[in-house]
């Protein structure tokens, strides 16, 4: 029962990443790389490292941040970071170094830029109109309540 | 009739429709590299396999264009693919092999059973060139010019279908 049902999840893994071309369950066995799982030393860089990693997307698990996903290029986008800052690079600058090659996709801080305009300036928007409405709303309430002093 | 009801309304049931519009459509998660148009970083990459040598940046300016893959023996898609680049090599296309995270032992059990047709193979335990080229899985093919400039992007394992159009970009590469 448990062996029949094992062979069925491993069919349906094999047929899902057949189908969708990604490695879903092939992971490599390789060690993983050395800054993966592996602090700085220096609690300043390692504090900047990861607040860098906290909002980068992981590419192949891709509703995770790299900090988040244990995938095997998660790991190795966080050695990238850690040996980048170690480097003395700026984390904006590695962020635009992954934007240059992956698009605003790898990066959890959307820029305003030609696409992304309408989610900062829609919300702006519906503030306005609700203060409109709410304006006309009270405005008139108060001229009722004067007609009612009136009478 | 009230403007102040009907436009909310209307506003909401045309959320609602772009909501349900959008749920039904194929998820696409396809990250297109934008590396395209560029020339290939500079890098290089030592040997995985003892009879084929590494790869470096170099290797590709010799005057013919050539194609990138990039793969893994632990890959499942690659081992559907690994029949077409044989055949993309029987029409006398180099390709350029980048092994990804792995080990020399089972690089040499996947080629053995699923055929060797790299000119070359690098050994990339870092993503590093993934990273570099604008990849975000395993295989992924590129098409590079003979000036080393990237060309093309193929995301996903190579098919029979796909096979004369990489011959068309290499031949549009040169």
């Amino acid at each position: 029962m448990t062996r029949q049902f094992l062979a069925w999840i491993a069919g349906l893994a094999a047929m899902a990443s057949a189908m969708f071309a990604m490695p879903i369950l092939a992971q490599s066995s390789t060690a993983p790389a050395p800054y993966a799982y592996q602090q700085l030393d220096d609690p300043a860089l390692e504090q900047r490292a990861t607040d860098l990693m906290h909002t980068l997307r992981c590419l192949t698990c891709q509703s995770q941040s790299i900090a988040d996903s244990d995938a095997s290029m998660a790991g190795d986008m966080r050695h990238q970071v850690r040996t980048r800052i170690l480097a003395g690079e700026e984390p904006e600058a590695i962020r635009a170094w992954l934007i240059e090659r992956y698009g605003d996709y790898v990066s959890y801080d959307p820029q305003v830029s030609a696409t992304t305009w309408p989610l900062f300036a829609v919300p702006l928007l519906l503030f306005l109109l609700a203060g409109l409405i709410l304006r006309k709303r009270i405005g008139r309430g108060g001229v009722a309540d004067r007609e009612g002093e009136g009478a | 009739m009230r403007w102040t009801l009907w436009v909310p309304l209307a506003l909401f049931t045309f959320f609602l429709g772009l909501a349900a519009y959008q749920l039904s459509q194929p998820k696409d998660d396809v990250i297109v590299s934008g590396m395209i148009g560029k020339p290939l970083p500079q890098f290089s990459l030592e040997p995985i396999s003892p009879d084929r040598p590494g790869v470096s940046t170099a290797d590709f300016k010799d005057g013919t264009p050539k194609l990138l893959n990039i793969w893994a023996s632990w890959c499942l898609p690659c081992i559907a693919e690994a029949p077409h680049l044989e055949s993309l090599k029987e029409q006398d296309v180099q390709i350029i092999g980048i092994a990804i995270r792995d080990k020399p032992e089972d690089v040499a059990r996947f080629l053995n059973r699923h055929g060797n047709p790299y000119t070359r193979i690098g050994s990339d335990d870092l993503s590093a060139i993934q990273f570099e080229l604008g990849s975000s899985g395993v295989p992924e093919t590129y098409v590079i010019d003979s000036d080393g400039m990237i060309r093309y992007q193929h995301i996903g394992d190579v098919r029979a279908e796909h096979v004369p159009m990489l011959i068309q970009q290499l031949e549009a590469a040169r």
